[in-house]
């Protein structure tokens, strides 16, 4: 250990000493970006102040004066800008929200048809999901825009039992609609609703403590769905109306009265979405299964599990773990897709926004705010699912 | 026993069945197996039918027979396309040498490539030219590519190793040479461009650009260095976390805001940087899973040795982290590929926009039903066979690595 002698130890010049050298790096990279963000800053600022555009966030207080063709919440012109801009928020919350839960349905779907062991749904699947996902999506979104629109129009639409109706307005179908009496039966369901809950927890300690799997969300589900429909008989005898209206579509000279009417925009984004997206699902929920050992399954036949028990207690559970974080990442690619709405016209949260910075030339403050909702929007959607993830995932004793 | 290895594997005898057996087995082996069977044959029938029904008895074919510049150039001027026809014979013949240097994967897209261009060649030979009017040079350069395709092969299968250099040469200036070949001095203004040209430019522009900026950023997520390192990351999520759409819409918007009032960027440009600066992002999360991926004793190794950290990234890490991500960067380039195609919503006319601009052409209003039929198969179908190509390449190309393993 000659070299450590301290007759030998010399001092070492600052700039040979990695630790100085890491603080003059990081120093000098950060006034580098500072400077370049500011220049970039300054150079936008005296851009927007020559075209007499400085950015101001008051706006937002102004009346909209615009049209928004569907709102989820109610909305009229005389609204402000930033509630314009809200109405876009809950559009893509809408349509985020019931495309992933179709999606995550169709991707189970077909993710379970492709390890058929019928060798023509596992190939009609495989076909499919070759099919779409080498197509972009904006190709696909535009062919079913324009194949609603060239539906026959509201006058002689395509008719399934009179209570679903194809034209080149949109989908309009059936809908329930509450009564009076809807609320003499909600009691009903919220008695159903606590009875199944009890039911399923009460199972599920009787389980853990008897150490035994068993069936018990189907059975809390009909005990929910019983009582809800004895309430709804029940009801109609007391009060001599039925507590829901089944609102029928009728055709008038020019339109539809009655039921509920899906726009040909939001039909055929949800529709591209859907189709989409549930391919991915469908191979992740394809890989997923096929990780799980082969072993684990015969394990659990040998223990005298039925296929049903196998699938369900066995091989799901093992491979929703695996499935979690890549479906994370596809349900935020299915919201941030939902922004391509702007090239198929549904009013969504980007195209409120290209809205509004056309009427207010107020460019810069409405794409930061739009930024700034995708980024809230997914950041919360990684931070549930994450929670999830951690819920699920192997604690390891 | 080492030269078991190399004999060829051979499979286990496959079990021969019967027709019957074959159906029984995977058709109908049980009552729920055989009516789902039915059912979809029933289905598979009533689709086949209709499908031929139409590709046989359509009249819109004659809107695409008679768009295939717009297709495949957009507004290009037609008095200069043999910018990009020359471009595509540089191509074929670079991919020809590389197909009999390095055999394998690159012998197969040479093949597939010259085999596709003899077959479209004959069937722009065979166009009635009544009714498509086609100049008469476009079947001798679909010829003459298919060609020097297949003399690329045969020449590199001799000359291997002296041409090994000069082809990777060849590949490295094929991008700067394209773009000063398309723009031709001013020749051709980038807002000409469009069709599968413009698609091709934007998403290889996008992959070739963002490999400097991605693998800096994939470096300095990794690096020790705090500030670096959460810069990088907040860059990475941002982009990551908002669509594509939205950039490009901010380049094309805020773009002109952020440089001084002389300089002027074009629509394509103000595209190809939005593109690579969202390529960059998911660019550097792959290397970074590549770098990850990597044993911590190559690093000690290498510093062992006494490389510093330059060298130890440049020539032990790096290396190593981008091979085992190749397939992923091909992933990689067919969602960009796909992706290009929104640029139409920022009004460029990429091969997308040119099916639309065939949509509302007033030429095919008399065509009961219009033509978009025609137009969105036929675009979704050149979509499809290059996405799907790269994919399968990509799936081979992953094999192959695991097998050096």
């Amino acid at each position: 250990m000659a070299l450590s002698s301290p007759a030998q130890k010399t001092v070492i010049p600052f700039y040979r000493d990695t630790r100085v050298l890491a603080v003059i790096a990081q120093v000098v990279f950060a006034l580098v970006m500072i400077a370049l963000l500011w220049f970039l800053y300054s150079q936008m600022m005296s851009g927007l102040t020559r075209a007499n555009l400085q950015p101001d966030f008051s706006f937002i207080e102004q009346t909209a004066g615009f049209a928004i063709s569907e709102a989820a919440i109610p909305y009229d012109p005389s609204r402000t800008y930033g509630y314009a801009f809200l109405v876009g928020i809950v559009n893509t919350l809408r349509v985020a929200f019931i495309g992933i839960v179709l999606a995550t349905l169709l991707g189970v779907i077909i993710g379970v048809a492709r390890l058929s062991d019928n060798w023509l749904l596992r190939n009609i699947a495989t076909t499919y999901v070759e099919i779409v996902r080498n197509v972009p999506l904006l190709l696909q979104l535009f062919f079913w825009l324009t194949m609603s629109q060239n539906f026959p129009s509201v006058q002689q639409p395509f008719a399934f039992a009179d209570l679903i109706y194809l034209h080149n307005r949109g989908i309009t179908m059936a809908w329930p609609v509450a009564t009076a009496s809807f609320g003499a039966w909600s009691v009903w369901l919220w008695a159903g609703l606590l009875l199944g809950v009890v039911f399923y927890v009460a199972r599920r300690i009787q389980f853990v403590r008897r150490d035994r799997p068993g069936i018990a969300l189907p059975w809390a589900l009909l005990l929910a769905f019983g009582v809800a429909l004895v309430g709804f008989f029940v009801t109609q005898g007391i009060s001599g109306a039925w507590p829901l209206f089944l609102d029928i579509p009728e055709l008038q000279r020019f339109s539809f009265t009655g039921g509920f009417t899906m726009t040909t925009n939001f039909a055929a984004l949800l529709l591209g979405l859907v189709i989409y997206t549930a391919v991915f699902i469908g191979e992740i929920v394809r890989s997923g299964i096929q990780a799980i050992n082969k072993g684990q399954r015969e394990a659990a036949r040998a223990l005298g599990l039925t296929p049903g028990q196998t699938l369900r207690l066995v091989v799901f559970p093992q491979a929703l773990r695996i499935m979690i974080p890549p479906l994370t990442s596809q349900y935020l690619n299915l919201t941030k897709n939902s922004s391509l709405a702007v090239a198929i016209g549904y009013p969504d949260l980007f195209a409120v926004g290209t809205t509004i910075f056309n009427q207010t030339g107020q460019t810069v403050p409405v794409i930061v705010m739009v930024m700034a909702s995708y980024l809230s929007i997914s950041l919360l959607t990684s931070l549930a699912m994450n929670w999830y993830n951690k819920r699920i995932q192997l604690v390891e004793r | 026993m080492e030269h078991d290895v190399s004999e060829p594997r051979t499979r286990a005898p496959r079990p021969s069945i019967g027709v019957v057996e074959w159906l029984r087995q995977n058709l109908f082996s049980n009552w729920w197996n055989s009516l789902i069977s039915i059912v979809l044959l029933i289905v598979i029938f009533q689709v086949v039918t209709g499908l031929l029904r139409w590709i046989l008895g359509s009249e819109g074919w004659i809107a695409v027979a008679n768009s295939v510049r717009i297709i495949l150039l957009g507004r290009y001027p037609p008095a200069e396309a043999w910018r990009p026809q020359l471009i595509v014979t540089m191509a074929a013949l670079l991919l020809g040498l590389s197909g009999g240097i390095w055999r394998g994967i690159p012998l197969n897209l040479a093949v597939g490539f010259s085999a596709i261009m003899a077959l479209l060649g004959l069937i722009s030979f065979a166009m009635p030219t009544s009714e498509v009017p086609l100049p008469v040079a476009t079947p001798l350069f679909l010829f003459g590519t298919a060609i020097l395709g297949a003399g690329g092969i045969a020449t590199a299968w001799r000359l291997r190793d002296t041409l090994r250099w000069p082809v990777i040469a060849g590949w490295l200036l094929l991008y700067p040479v394209t773009i000063l070949i398309l723009r031709g001095g001013d020749t051709v203004g980038t807002n000409l461009w469009g069709g599968l040209l413009l698609t091709l430019l934007l998403s290889v522009s996008g992959i070739v650009l963002s490999f400097p900026l991605g693998i800096l950023l994939a470096l300095g997520r990794r690096s020790d260095l705090p500030v670096i390192k959460w810069f990088c990351v907040g860059y990475i999520e941002l982009i990551r976390g908002v669509p594509l759409v939205t950039l490009l819409f901010m380049a094309s918007l805020m773009l002109p805001l952020f440089l001084p009032p002389e300089v002027r960027v074009d629509a394509v440009v103000r595209a190809i940087v939005a593109v690579t600066l969202f390529s960059a992002a998911y660019l550097a999360e792959n290397v970074r899973g590549g770098l990850q991926s990597l044993p911590r004793g190559q690093t000690e190794a290498a510093r062992a040795l006494g490389l510093n950290v330059v060298q130890t990234t440049l020539l032990i890490t790096l290396p190593q982290a981008l091979r085992a991500v190749i397939p992923v960067l091909v992933g990689q380039f067919i969602a960009l590929f796909k992706d290009t195609s929104l640029v139409v919503i920022i009004g460029l006319t990429d091969l997308l926009g040119a099916a639309q601009a065939i949509n509302t052409q007033p030429a095919w209003f008399g065509i009961p039903g219009g033509v978009w039929r025609e137009t969105f198969f036929v675009v979704a179908g050149i979509y499809w066979i290059f996405s799907f190509t790269m994919s399968r390449t990509a799936r081979r190309i992953e094999s192959n690595l695991n097998v050096g393993r």
